[in-house]
């Protein structure tokens, strides 16, 4: 069982390192639109440090929804979902195996340049590692419940934008717990309880999400 | 229909219990797609060494058909019984036993013959001196084995997929259209490892427009478009 | 019970049944909004301190009430489909969706309408109205993603796991956008008491929920029925249906 999960991460490792020229996309799209906010807003350091978590935490769902789409797309489209269905193994391991394999190539980059958008929103050192801590707890449920929907539009020839009317409303409760974290943590004040309450949405949605996604697969191939 | 399977079994050696021969059954299917039905009240019975070959025009629901053999598509009537137990409580289990080569080939174009292979093992069940090369070999993929699939023919890309086949070891085989793409000599080849298979006592439901030569096997024809697969 | 349960999962049997269903709810539910309307706008006493502008709420609580019960019965619906496979539970759910959607709609307006008397503006972001508006694209995700699946059984099976995510989120997010709003303070500072209400005007409020369920059940049912009788276009009840009119 766990060989089925090893070699589903090991392929699309593989997949991902073949089309390395597209794994920048999403990180530079993030980039880019935190990059805007300065310029929409004015450079003012106060007023930016306050928006800081918030914009960043904003800008990572907004490139998710560009890379998601690709989790099942293109596995869909060559019949190698059939043949995934139609494995002796659970479905919903595979799905998470596929799920960990895009958390690697999207979500951790996302992470990494997080310090450097940090300086640009003049957030200072602590506010940064707080921010990093949220993201790196955040993101494996961006991508987890990110993959029900993907699941149930994959069948779709334009997936976008009733991807994101579904996905977006459940991000909600993890946006509002990262980014008061980050807030919290630079008012001074104790985050052991935000970090808790994102670490339980991603418990829960590591239990939950791939039986929901196995489930929208089913349907989406039927 | 599957008389030389029946043969072969003499009546008086009753076989022992727990080892009986593979066997497919359908029991009333019916498929309804975008508020059409394609077939209803389809039933047959397909044992092991046999071969069911399906036909009917374009649209018919072949392969639909095939896709709900596979668990892949719900029907909307009946069921499917996979050696005596309904494949819906086998659900896993009856996976270890089916391989699937569809329209879509489930190849990944930018991995190699090899890898695209070793993807296969990985998901199936785990199994012992299966010789990868062996099975490219075999399909005519000899020197092939490491150019990535997206730099291969149709017909070899078909190949790549036919070799799944030889290194899943599954009993029952469901074959869309297994000949498209091939010349000659593939579709001879194919023919071969479909006698081979129901020799070994494997089963075969496949599509195909072409007449399938194959010795010593009963291929049991099923014609989607005959009346009585209509509705009333 | 188990077998009435199979009986009404037949269209033709529902279609029937429903059909003669409709118009008694549909009257409970004229005589019960007249009744409400007319015990909360002409009857009940004015607020001692919102003056008259607090008789929306007549409109706005059974409204808000009905936009989250339709939601939980949607999933509920959603369940029923995808375990006991049962196509009529789809219809229920697709048909109330929009039904759901327009209630959270009107709770958000009056709301936003209640809101410029008391708070002076059109929007305050309140943990009631935010969650309401968040419910609103729950519903509009539900709708959307029917749309846009071709095969209406595919569509429906997929909404029925789409509102079963959804409420599984939706205590977590009331949760976290309360918490949200205690966090940032300042436009939340005038709460409303319900519990100390005027029985002059719990009354009538009592009995405008019960209209707006029943017609919550009148209009699900009809556009259930014109679902159902759609979904079975081809079979033979419903040719004979449309030839004997």
């Amino acid at each position: 069982m766990s060989r089925a999960f090893v070699t589903l991460v090991k392929r699309d490792l593989l997949l991902a390192f073949r089309h390395r020229s597209e794994l920048a996309n999403p990180i530079l799209f993030f980039i880019l639109v935190v990059s805007l906010f300065p310029l929409g807003v004015g450079p003012e350091p106060n007023l930016l440090q306050s928006l800081a978590a918030g914009v960043i935490w904003v800008a990572a769902l907004l490139s998710s929804l560009l890379s998601l789409d690709g989790i099942f797309r293109s596995d869909f489209e060559d019949g190698s979902l059939e043949q995934i269905l139609m494995s002796a193994h659970p479905i919903s391991l595979l799905v998470l195996a596929k799920v960990l394999a895009h958390w690697l190539i999207t979500g951790l980059p996302v992470i990494l340049v997080a310090p450097l958008l940090g300086v640009l929103m003049q957030l200072p050192a602590d506010g940064i590692g707080v921010l990093m801590i949220t993201l790196l707890l955040g993101t494996p449920f961006v991508s987890l419940v990110g993959a029900i929907g993907v699941g149930l539009t994959v069948g779709l020839r334009r997936a976008g934008m009733v991807l994101s009317l579904l996905v977006f409303p459940l991000y909600i409760p993890l946006l509002i717990f990262a980014a008061g974290a980050v807030d919290t943590a630079m008012t001074g004040f104790p985050i052991g309880g935000h970090l808790s309450l994102l670490a339980a949405l991603l418990v829960g949605a590591l239990t939950l999400a791939p039986l929901a996604t196995a489930a929208s697969l089913r349907i989406s191939l039927n | 229909m599957t008389q030389s399977n029946a043969a072969r079994q003499s009546p008086s050696s009753p076989r022992p219990e727990g080892d009986l021969p593979p066997s497919l059954v359908a029991r009333d299917l019916e498929c309804v797609r975008d508020d059409r039905v394609l077939f209803t009240r389809l039933s047959f019975e397909l044992r092991s060494g046999g071969i069911l070959q399906l036909e009917g025009p374009n649209g018919s629901g072949k392969t639909s058909l095939l896709r709900i053999l596979c668990g892949l598509r719900l029907p909307d009537a009946g069921e499917i019984l996979w050696c005596g137990e309904s494949t819906s409580d086998l659900a896993g289990e009856f996976h270890r036993d089916i391989a699937y080569v569809g329209h879509l080939a489930g190849i990944k174009r930018e991995l190699t013959p090899l890898e695209n292979l070793r993807v296969t093992i990985g998901l199936g069940r785990p199994r012992d001196g299966v010789d990868l090369e062996q099975a490219l070999d075999e399909v005519g993929l000899y020197g092939f084995e490491d150019v990535p699939v997206r730099n291969l023919s149709a017909g070899q890309t078909r190949r790549v997929a036919l070799a799944r086949l030889l290194v899943a070891r599954a009993k029952l085989w469901v074959l869309d259209e297994p000949f498209t793409a091939l010349d000659r000599k593939g579709v001879a080849y194919v023919e071969r490892l479909l006698e081979r298979h129901t020799a070994e006592g494997g089963l075969i439901a496949l599509t195909t427009h072409h007449t399938v030569n194959v010795s010593d096997t009963q291929v049991q024809i099923l014609n989607l478009s005959e009346p009585r697969f209509r509705p009333e | 019970m188990w077998l009435w349960f199979h009986k009404l999962g037949s269209p033709r049997y529902f279609y029937d049944t429903a059909g003669k269903f409709i118009p008694w709810l549909g009257g409970l539910c004229a005589v019960l909004m007249v009744w409400g309307l007319y015990g909360g706008l002409v009857q009940a006493p004015a607020d001692y301190q919102q003056g008259d502008s607090y008789r929306i709420i007549f409109i706005h609580v059974p409204a808000a009430a009905l936009s989250l019960s339709v939601y939980t019965f949607m999933a509920v619906c959603g369940a029923i489909a995808l375990i006991w496979r049962m196509k009529l539970a789809e219809v229920m759910l697709i048909s109330a969706a929009p039904v759901g959607a327009s209630f959270t709609f009107i709770a958000l307006v009056t709301g936003s309408l209640w809101g410029k008397p008391m708070w002076g503006t059109w929007w305050v972001w309140d943990a009631r109205l935010t969650s309401e508006l968040i419910l609103l694209f729950l519903y509009l995700g539900v709708i959307a993603l029917y749309g846009a699946i071709e095969d209406k059984r595919n569509a429906g099976r997929a909404v029925s796991v789409l509102s079963i995510v959804g409420v599984v989120n939706i205590p977590i997010i009331k949760y976290s956008v309360e918490w949200w709003n205690t966090l940032h303070q300042g436009s939340t500072i005038l709460k409303f008491d319900t519990p100390s209400i005027d029985p002059a005007m719990r009354t009538p409020l009592i009995v405008m929920l019960l209209a707006f369920g029943l017609y919550f059940g009148a209009v699900v049912l009809m556009r259930a029925r014109a679902e159902v009788l759609e979904r079975e276009r081809n079979s033979k009840w419903v040719q004979e249906l449309v030839q004997s009119r």
